[in-house]
């Protein structure tokens, strides 16, 4: 492998003819390799528990979150950009949408005596997301912030309409069965077996991973987004209107940051303020671990899943293996940190 | 002593996969200048690199003043008197000329402090003794190409360097400055150092040259005394065929106007610039570099706002403040600084050569991949580009390749007008003239071309009409008939009073 991956850098035309490439395919699939190890490595630790098809769900169940951000991430970091603001965004969306959809015949109800439609609830919930993200576009791409600078301030920013939104820092709970049924509920689920189809979260996750790369690979706006990332400049030169691609890109993160606020409040049952905390990291992580480069223009929706899963399955397994929470930070850590290692080496290789 | 300071014999350097070197031989006499020609790829570069220490040879060996020498890193280069001076020049821009200089050997005094203080008053003595008029004190980034490259120099002088070599030292410097390198090495040869010159350019090589060494594929071909060479020879060494034509200038039939500027304006580098070109002309913008010439054309483009001026694209009053508007009246941009403003290095050969025709290439937002798929392929094979596949990355192709594709991005958006500032710098011979074959047939096919060149030779070769720039003015005009280099250079040089060496 060693040999084919040196061979590809100093002279690609001759790797490259002899048509199967070894190195690059290594390169390009090691991360599920991986994934499939830890897989096969938890299932041995754990006796066959972690592989159990409820326990597979679950799992999913606990990624799609990260995965739905991770999806609007991988856009953000291919054009080399970052958004931390997904937590708090998450967390803002999470709050202005469960306090829609409480039952006003509740007790402790935000709008005492209103009921809207859940639809409202819900498209008030991504609305706030994409508009603090329109907001993040417009100060990367309108006032040249850079995007860490803009997006840690609308960090703190929306965290802290959300404090001030949910008054007394008490969750809006007592929502609406239908708003519940978005992060609780089951497609195709046989009514004679408990626990059976495909959880809600999970089917929009793949959604939302379907219709992303879609748009990245057949897409005007996916080559735009890769050739912002490749070279901003020539992407100009080029007749990209580098702004108006910026702006969409981070008003679709805070979008489906405010999806996945929706999707966890309403498995939880409950608005939290505090909801999506450090969430932006670990989408991060799910992104690079799944191969997009830190230095732009490279990127797959499928590597971010991918991360997701993989993120998902670790912290699962240390769970059931009963690894302090503590540690678990620790580990994701170190993920972050060897996923980037790899993303250097890799670039080296092809520069 | 013997006849040689450096003696490589047998040189062999493989990559996994590729033969960069092929038993090649280099002797190099001191206080001689010896260029070494060939086509990118040829192996020059690689052959310095081992002799400066940063590769290490498979077979052959080198010897330094008859001796056997061992050269593993670049300290082992530094130690035995080898100074290379990069085409990307490598400094600190915070530091000073002489913190540079002194980097990693800092001078200290008695206390063992580093002394900024002593670093200063030996690097003015070097200065002073090799004419070199830089302040020691001033950082880098405030310093211009040329000066960074003397800084350069003299750092290797300060090394009492016997060997220096210089890889393409003159692609971002102005002729004056050319003029004033060239001096500089003349003493460096006077003072017995062996220098070796790495160039593109033809003039250069006949004007400072002792000695040529050509290679190609790898191998070496030829050495010769400049004086036994000339410049078809030269040619004919490097590609291994005969250039008959270096420029191919296809008669084109010349219509109307397609572009007007007008009284255009912007800072200090646009100064009331007005021209126009018209279909089936070449006209060539020359100037020294820094007098507004690409920044002329970048303004026009849209790149970056003019201030006042008006632009007419076919007649009509066109406003364009942002490179699409540009594309949309149809005029195309290839930039002056491939790596800078021209390519996307992680994306495909495809990605890259559709991104400015995309509109054409989707419908309602999504693309249309076989007629990228097609009309990419036609490009390539119209442009003889050699790419092993459209997905290459275009970081992978050598630059002669890399400027087709770019060529290729705009000829996708089929312009009336196409801009190309430096068509061929620090291409090839070979994908040079079919750079130059290119544009003739462009305008043969009715296209204005607008053309930015520092090399006379391109300039007077292939253009219609030459607009002359100095100082952000534009001074002058001369048509093919009567353009000369003097005429040009005189132009270019108006307001200055120093003569052009």
């Amino acid at each position: 492998m060693s040999k084919s991956s040196t061979n590809t850098a100093s002279n690609p035309v001759i790797a490259a003819k002899a048509g199967f490439d070894l190195g690059h395919f290594v390169r390009t699939y090691m991360i599920v390799g991986v994934l499939i190890l830890f897989v096969v490595a938890l299932a041995i630790m754990t006796n066959g528990n972690s592989i159990a098809p409820v326990n597979l769900v679950n799992v999913i169940r606990q990624v799609s979150a990260i995965g739905i951000i991770g999806v609007g991430m991988t856009f953000v970091i291919i054009t080399l950009g970052i958004d931390l603001s997904v937590g708090s965004i998450l967390g803002l969306s999470a709050v202005v949408a469960a306090s829609l959809a409480q039952d006003p015949t509740g007790s402790l109800v935000k709008f005492q005596g209103i009921d809207v439609p859940v639809i409202v609830a819900i498209l008030a919930g991504l609305g706030v997301g994409a508009l603090a993200g329109f907001t993040n576009g417009i100060l990367i791409a309108k006032f040249r912030l850079a995007p860490f600078i803009a997006t840690l301030g609308m960090m703190s920013i929306a965290r802290g309409l959300a404090y001030i939104y949910t008054g007394d820092g008490r969750p809006f709970s007592g929502l609406k069965p239908e708003y519940n049924y978005l992060g609780q509920g089951y497609l195709f689920a046989d009514p004679n077996q408990p626990l059976s189809g495909i959880p809600l979260p999970v089917v929009l996750f793949v959604g939302v991973a379907l219709i992303a790369t879609f748009v990245l690979s057949y897409t005007k706006f996916g080559r735009y987004t890769y050739a912002i990332g490749g070279n901003e400049v020539a992407a100009r030169v080029s007749g990209i209107r580098i702004p108006r691609v910026t702006i969409i890109i981070y008003t679709i993160s805070g979008l489906l940051a405010g999806l996945a606020g929706i999707l966890w409040s309403a498995r939880t049952g409950s608005g939290n303020s505090t909801l999506g905390q450090g969430i932006e990291l670990d989408a991060i992580t799910a992104v690079i671990v799944g191969g997009t480069s830190f230095k732009g223009g490279i990127g797959k929706i499928w590597g971010t899943v991918v991360g997701a899963l993989l993120i998902g399955t670790i912290n699962n397994g240390l769970d059931l293996l009963n690894v302090s929470p503590f540690w678990q930070i620790v580990v994701k850590g170190c993920i972050i940190i060897i996923a980037i290692i790899i993303d250097e080496r890799k670039n080296s290789k092809t520069a | 002593m013997g006849e040689y300071i450096v003696q490589m014999q047998g040189i062999t350097k493989r990559f996994p996969g590729v033969l960069a070197l092929n038993n090649v031989q280099l002797n190099l006499r001191p206080g001689l200048v010896h260029s070494l020609m060939g086509e990118n790829g040829a192996g020059k570069s690689t052959l310095m690199k081992i002799l400066a220490g940063v590769y290490t040879l498979d077979e052959g060996q080198i010897l330094l003043n008859d001796k056997p020498v061992k050269m593993l890193n670049p300290r082992d280069g530094l130690a035995n008197g080898i100074s290379m001076i990069h085409q990307e020049l490598m400094f600190i821009p915070e530091l000073t000329a002489a913190e540079n200089i002194y980097l990693g050997r800092e001078l200290r005094d008695k206390f063992g402090r580093v002394s900024k203080k002593l670093m200063i008053q030996k690097t003015r003595e070097v200065f002073d003794r090799w004419n070199i008029n830089i302040d020691p004190s001033e950082q880098m980034k405030s310093l211009s190409v040329a000066q960074a490259q003397m800084v350069e120099i003299a750092k290797a002088i300060a090394f009492d360097s016997k060997i220096i070599i210089m890889d393409e030292p003159t692609s971002a410097i102005t002729e004056r400055e050319v003029a004033r390198l060239h001096d500089m090495i003349r003493a460096l040869r006077e003072a017995g150092t062996a220098v070796i010159y790495i160039t593109h350019k033809m003039d250069e090589v006949f004007a400072i040259s002792d000695e040529i060494t050509v290679f190609r594929d790898g191998t070496w071909v030829a050495t010769e005394k400049a004086s036994k060479m000339d410049r078809n020879k030269l040619i004919s060494l490097m590609v291994g065929r005969e250039l008959d034509q270096l420029f191919p200038k296809v008669e084109a039939e010349i219509g109307e106007v397609v572009l007007e500027v007008e009284g255009l304006n912007r800072g200090r580098q646009v100064k009331n610039v007005s021209f126009q070109v018209r279909r089936g002309e070449i006209l060539g913008f020359a100037g020294l570099m820094g007098s507004g010439r690409s920044e002329v054309l970048e303004t026009v483009f849209g790149i970056y706002p003019a201030e006042s001026g008006t632009i007419k694209v076919k007649g009509k009053v066109t406003k364009i403040r942002e490179p699409h508007q540009a594309i949309a009246a149809g005029l195309g941009l290839l930039t002056e600084d491939r790596k800078k403003t021209g390519i996307m290095g992680v994306l495909s050969v495809r990605d890259n050569m559709s991104i400015a025709a995309i509109n054409r290439f989707s419908i309602g937002g999504v693309l249309r991949r076989p007629q990228i798929e097609k009309e990419c392929e036609s490009q390539r094979q119209a442009l003889a580009l050699k790419t092993p596949s459209l997905n290459q990355l275009i970081q992978n192709l050598s630059g002669g390749n890399q400027q087709k594709v770019l060529l290729s991005r705009w000829l996708l958006t089929d312009p009336d007008i196409l801009i190309i500032d430096e068509p061929t710098r620090g291409i090839d011979v070979g994908a040079k003239s079919e750079i130059h074959r290119l544009m003739g047939e462009l305008a043969k096919q009715g296209k204005a071309i607008i053309m930015v060149s520092s090399e006379m030779p391109e300039i007077l070769g292939m253009s219609d009409r030459v607009v002359v720039m100095c100082e952000g003015e534009l001074v002058g005009e001369v048509s093919r008939k009567e353009a000369t280099q003097e005429k040009i250079m005189e132009l270019a040089t108006r307001f200055s009073d120093q003569a052009v060496a």
